[in-house]
């Protein structure tokens, strides 16, 4: 279970969220809605652990630890996974050599040995096919020269491979064809289970129609300002943010 | 003016120093207080594990003098792959050395040079002409570890005639001063790859100058040198490029790149175009920056821990080097050796 409890977020010293408040309980699916500039990424990132996102009030636990105390590769360990809006690009490193070491690095601090490199490879392979990418292009640079759908599937390889406990994806759906879409939703309704929750945070509903949630929030300038069923997003598809008296920026 | 001539005449204003514009960023009059005695003969080093993966005939140099091994004088179309090792043994001693290579017409090299010191405080002067004639084929990588209190200065002149082929990576870790210096004569219709990557910590300073002159039609010439300094370490890296006139068709490229893992690390980078015929194509890029903060927190988040995210992605920066190597088995030797250095330095 994450436990969020009026979280407060400044980032360069402006304040972004402003008691942000959710309970997300252990194999749920929840969404968070929200207009451009309404903080979504910045709770992703302060849940990842990434510096320069200063918490000056609340808490954020996972199953009763907290989470903010911990470095970005502690909450992983702990099976925080964040599925970037935009995932880097690392050259240099070939995407197979990255998961694995990430791989070896998440059983390490479980105290358990190295992935055989047959073993590994299977597991790869039967991802990428999942997702219908070219095994190669896990033999490339990360990212490098992928397009944006690309990186995307990249991201839910990553998740399948690693198997969190606490899946964020932070906008999958942005910059997917319909195709891609679809590929990628399956991925993640596949990665459904009793002992994995996931925050889905998406602005627009259609991501919703592959990927159902058991909860909709809405978030709007820095809070959680509803909260739902899935009726909620499209109650937000056909009215916008309005209400929540936010005006989305052109 | 060279540590070779200090060396030999025991007269330290011999000594490169600031006030020579090429040496102003590694100033050995600085350092070098009293001149140390000649260094003894000694006929044994310890084994470089880090060489064992190369089937090569060895050559050994301990102390400026030749241990093991002869010269080395490919006959034309012959073949050959020496490791030759400059082992600087005796502490607070100083020693040169000259070691020539020559390789006839059509003959192809694999030369993979380690200078390694064993011992504390030396001074270590090496030179070497390296002559390949027509169409010769060279690849030569080297390899400088030394201690923190080490002072060395290598020296070598490469010579090509036309179709040759010289490609060389220096892999560096400094020293209290280091400096490897190249010079080409390069003909025109041959080509030449002088690449170099460095990895510093400490309060270690490291020299890669090079000078590659163009002086012939339709020369093709590369060179990529990158770096990463920790702590207090200095880098410099003096790349010269001459287009001599009437050297058309000339195609250079170089591009240095540095990364800084701490506050008080440097880099001293000048490249030099000087270019005197028409119709060349030169480009040259320079950069130095930090560890890219967004990568490092990337790999964080899938669960690798931060020195080991910072080793991959700095190795990966200078595996950038690494890869131009064409031999397979010095290659991976090279990518071991690197990951090795840098391991102790993030
Ligand atoms: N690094 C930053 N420095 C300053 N302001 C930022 C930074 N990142 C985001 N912001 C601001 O924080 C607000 C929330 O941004 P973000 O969390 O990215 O929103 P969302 O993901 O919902 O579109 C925006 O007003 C944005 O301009
Ligand atoms: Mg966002």
């Amino acid at each position: 279970m994450l436990s969020i409890q009026n979280l407060h977020v400044s980032v360069g010293g402006k304040s972004i969220l402003k008691g942000l408040s959710l309970d997300l309980p252990q194999g749920e699916v929840h969404a968070i809605m929200g207009p451009n500039g309404a903080g979504k990424s910045t709770l992703s990132y302060t849940l990842a652990g990434r510096a320069g996102y200063e918490v000056t009030e609340g808490s954020a636990t996972l199953d009763g630890q907290d989470l903010l105390s911990l470095s970005p590769d502690e909450r992983a360990a702990k099976g925080v996974f964040l599925s970037f809006q935009y995932p880097l690009e690392i050259p240099g490193v070939p995407a197979l050599t990255f998961i694995r070491t990430a791989l070896n690095a998440k059983r390490k601090a479980k105290g358990r040995d190295e992935i055989a490199a047959p073993e590994f490879l299977k597991l790869a392979r039967a991802a990428a096919t999942g997702l219908k990418m070219d095994f190669e292009m896990l033999r490339r640079g990360l990212n490098v020269g992928f397009s944006g759908g690309e990186k995307k599937r990249m991201e839910i390889l990553q998740a399948v491979m690693l198997s969190p406990s606490l899946l964020i994806l932070d906008e999958t759906d942005s910059g997917l064809d319909i195709d891609a879409l679809r590929i990628v939703s399956e991925g993640v309704n596949n990665l459904r289970s009793p002992d994995r929750s996931m925050l889905v945070i998406t602005h627009y509903q259609r991501l919703l129609d592959h990927i159902k949630p058991d909860k909709v929030h809405v978030l709007a300038a820095g809070r959680i300002v509803a909260s739902g069923g899935p009726e909620l997003a499209l109650e937000l598809e056909r009215e916008g943010y309005d209400k929540y008296g936010v005006k989305e920026a052109a | 003016m060279s540590l070779a001539s200090a060396i030999r005449t025991r007269d330290l204003n011999e000594l490169p120093s600031r006030r020579d514009e090429d040496w102003r960023w590694s100033d050995l009059k600085a350092v070098i207080r009293v001149m140390p005695d000649p260094s003894p003969a000694a006929y044994t080093a310890a084994a470089n594990p880090a060489l064992d993966g190369i089937d090569a005939a060895r050559i050994l140099y301990i102390n400026g003098r030749l241990v093991d091994g002869g010269r080395i004088a490919i006959p034309a179309t012959g073949k050959g792959a020496f490791v030759r090792r400059f082992v600087s043994a005796t502490a607070e001693t100083a020693h040169h050395v000259d070691a020539p290579v020559e390789v006839g017409a059509g003959g192809r090299l694999l030369l993979i040079d380690s200078f390694e010191g064993q011992a504390a405080g030396y001074l270590a002067s090496t030179t070497g002409a390296i002559r390949l004639d027509e169409g010769a084929v060279v690849e030569r990588i080297v390899l400088i570890d030394e201690p923190e209190d080490a002072v060395s200065v290598a020296r070598f002149e490469v010579q090509l005639s036309e179709g040759a082929s010289f490609s060389q990576t220096v892999l560096a870790t400094g020293a209290k001063r280091q400096r490897f210096e190249t010079h080409v004569a390069h003909p025109g219709g041959a080509s030449v790859r002088l690449d170099g990557a460095y990895l510093l910590g400490g309060a270690r300073h490291s020299d890669q100058t090079t000078v590659l002159n163009h002086e012939g039609l339709a020369g093709l010439s590369s060179q990529l040198v990158k770096g990463v300094v920790a702590d207090r370490a200095r880098a410099v890296f003096q790349g010269k490029i001459i287009v001599a006139k009437g050297a058309d068709g000339t195609d250079a490229r170089m591009g240095s790149h540095a990364i800084l893992l701490s506050d008080r690390a440097e880099v001293d980078a000048k490249p030099e175009l000087e270019i005197y015929a028409d119709d060349v194509q030169c480009a040259h890029g320079n950069t130095v920056g930090a560890l890219d903060d967004a990568a490092l927190f990337y790999a964080r988040s899938r669960g690798i821990p931060e020195l080991q995210a910072k080793a991959m992605l700095t190795a990966a920066f200078v595996g950038e080097v690494v890869v131009r190597i064409g031999d397979d088995a010095a290659r991976e030797m090279a990518r071991a050796w690197v990951e090795v250095k840098l391991a102790g330095l993030v």
